[in-house]
């Protein structure tokens, strides 16, 4: 249980850094919260979207399947990290 | 020149040819045979003249993209009417706004929005009975209502009226740089001009599968549906939401065997990007086409590196004229290159002209605003003649030239290049964005005081849309702030992608935003 936490915090975290460096050039980082609507709040579009999907799969050698990729499943950070997490 | 026959009846003959060759696709779902799509859109046709829907009506589909649409799109042509076709994801006080706009007689419409758009049609004082069908998919939800229908009165089988070349088939509603859509009037002629055209061009066959990726309510359709259908081949309808999906779109091509696509640049640029192309083998597919937007080279490069045995095509051309323009490109691109592709040469069934701003011929090599004539040029806006007299100049031959606002330079070997718009409008993933709609929705927000949108030329991204702001107060509003906000005031596609807060915005001698200088500075 332990462990799971910490993965999700690092998940978090780094899904962040991630959606801050390319997305978000200057944005305060605490503005970006777990719960910020990111694909309806158009901080991603469909682009920036596959880009993250391409960057965690990478990071965590996971694959996100073909519906996985949507509004539904990815719309916050914390949408993202327990769909990450729900794969390791 | 009205010796043109009802876009229609091609599909009629191709259904009398081929009455058992599959019509259309919903891919894992449904199918229909040209037999059964002919029979649906009969009994449409005949429910549509029991209502009293005359030659010359306008008859609205707001359904999502289904065979039950396709089967719409030909029940209300047979009917002699003309089809309006709206975005069934948009607000319903939008597509209300439509309809009530061009006056339909009636409007095919999904349970699941009826009520919503009862309320907003009422809203505006529009009175329009509706066909409510439970649904779509495979044409049941529309057979299922005719059933129903029928039970209460037959409806009795009717005679087809003719239309006649210059009668409308269907109207296309695109952005107005006023905020309200305007409706572009598309006769049988302008269409079946284009269609003619696109047969002589891509030379279709009965074994030929198209995709259907744009909505119908995009002239991108006009190709996918009414060339597929005269030529008795397959149309395999995408659905929005698996349209954006790069990965599954590359399973799809290879499942489907699709041999023509259809679609708008960016959509192949995540294809390429994304789509893990090479995990399948595609050799059905032999002609990919595109529209609506520069395609950035270096995704085009990428994509016929994957897929080299197609043949590619560059097709230009504002809903006004549908296709004008088109260019072969033949791979692979150089690694050197980085300019776009021309647009090319103008299609054998129009004429093209290059024209400064008082209307008079450039020379060649130099630029100028494109204008076009022929029988693929629309009729005119709905109900708006001062934007329709606008849009056209009557030449010294007397003839009406369409002006497509697209600034072009003709090449020494006849080709055409885009150079940019006249005026401010952008394409961007294939929408057109009037840049002034976006600034409008920034002004929206209490604190910002001046905003000012510029779009530049982009390798990567085909255009880049920069929004210049000053605020009223110290603290300039975050990034996610004003994302938010835009995408609670515009439409996603419309959201720019940087945003520059200045301590003013620099102005010109006549104390106007300076536009020229901040092109400069995005």
């Amino acid at each position: 249980m332990q462990r799971l936490m910490e993965l999700k915090e690092e998940m978090g975290a780094t899904v962040k850094d991630f959606i801050l460096r390319e997305f978000l050039p200057g944005e305060a980082p605490e503005n970006l919260t777990d719960d910020i609507p990111l694909i309806s709040g158009g901080i991603l579009d469909s682009i920036a979207t596959l880009k993250l999907v391409m960057f965690v799969e990478e990071r965590y050698g996971i694959t996100l399947e073909a519906h996985e990729v949507d509004r539904e499943h990815l719309d916050t950070v914390h949408d993202i990290v327990e769909l990450l997490a729900s794969k390791k | 020149m009205s010796t043109t026959r009802p876009l229609h009846h091609a599909f009629m003959e191709a259904a009398a040819a081929h009455p058992d060759r599959t019509a259309v696709v919903e891919p894992g779902q449904a199918s229909v045979t040209y037999a059964q799509l002919e029979q649906l859109s009969d009994r449409l046709s005949d429910r549509l003249a029991a209502m009293g829907v005359q030659r010359g009506d306008r008859v609205g589909i707001y359904l999502r993209k289904s065979i039950d649409a396709v089967a719409a799109i030909y029940g209300i042509l047979k009917a002699g009417a003309t089809y309006v076709p709206v975005d069934p994801g948009a607000p319903p006080a939008r597509n209300a706004y439509i309809m009530a706009n061009c006056a339909v007689r009636t409007v095919l419409v999904e349970a699941r929005v009826a009520d919503k758009f009862r309320a907003e049609l009422q809203a505006l004082g529009a009175d329009v009975p509706l066909l409510v069908q439970d649904g779509t998919g495979g044409g049941e939800p529309l057979a299922a209502l005719l059933d129903a229908l029928d039970a209460q009165v037959p409806a009795p089988i009717a005679n087809h009226p003719l239309p006649g070349a210059d009668e409308l088939a269907y109207i296309l509603y695109t952005s107005g740089s006023t905020g309200k859509p305007k409706g572009v009037m598309l006769s049988h002629e302008n269409a079946v001009s284009f269609v003619d055209w696109c047969s002589e061009t891509f030379q279709p066959t009965p074994e030929d599968r198209f995709s259907s990726h744009a909505p119908f309510h995009f002239d991108l359709s006009i190709l996918d549906i009414h060339v597929a259908l005269k030529h008795g081949a397959a149309l395999v309808l995408i659905g929005e939401e698996a349209g954006k999906d790069p990965q599954n779109l590359a399973r799809l091509i290879a499942e489907e065997q699709i041999s023509i696509w259809y679609s708008a640049p960016s959509i192949l640029a995540l294809l390429a990007q994304f789509g893990k192309l090479a995990r399948a083998n595609y050799p059905h597919l032999r002609s990919v086409l595109f529209a609506g937007e520069v395609f950035a080279v270096k995704h085009l490069r990428t994509l016929c590196e994957l897929l080299p045995d197609p043949r590619y095509y560059n097709l230009y051309g504002p809903t006004e004229t549908n296709v004008c323009t088109y260019y072969e490109v033949l791979p692979p691109v150089p690694a050197e290159r980085s300019t776009p592709y021309p647009i090319g040469k103008v299609c054998s069934h129009l004429e093209g002209r290059v024209v400064d701003e008082h209307g008079v011929d450039v020379a060649r090599g130099a630029e100028g605003e494109l204008c076009i004539t022929g029988r693929g040029v629309m009729q005119g806006y709905w109900a708006m003649p001062e934007q329709t007299a606008r849009g056209f100049y009557t030449g010294a031959d007397g003839r009406r030239w369409y002006r497509t606002g697209d600034i072009v330079v003709e090449a020494e070997d006849g080709n055409f290049t885009y150079r940019g718009r006249r005026d401010r409008m952008v394409k961007r993933r294939g929408y057109r964005v009037e840049l002034g709609e976006i600034e409008a929705g920034l002004y929206r927000h209490p604190q910002i005081e001046e905003a000012a949108v510029v779009a530049v030329a982009d390798e990567e991204a085909g255009v880049k849309i920069t929004a210049f702001l000053s605020c009223k107060q110290e603290r300039p509003l975050s990034l996610i702030e004003l994302k938010r906000f835009c995408a609670e005031n515009l439409p996603l596609y419309m959201i720019p992608d940087r945003f520059a807060w200045q301590t003013g915005l620099p102005k010109t001698s006549t104390d106007k935003i300076d536009y020229q200088r901040l092109k400069e500075m995005a």
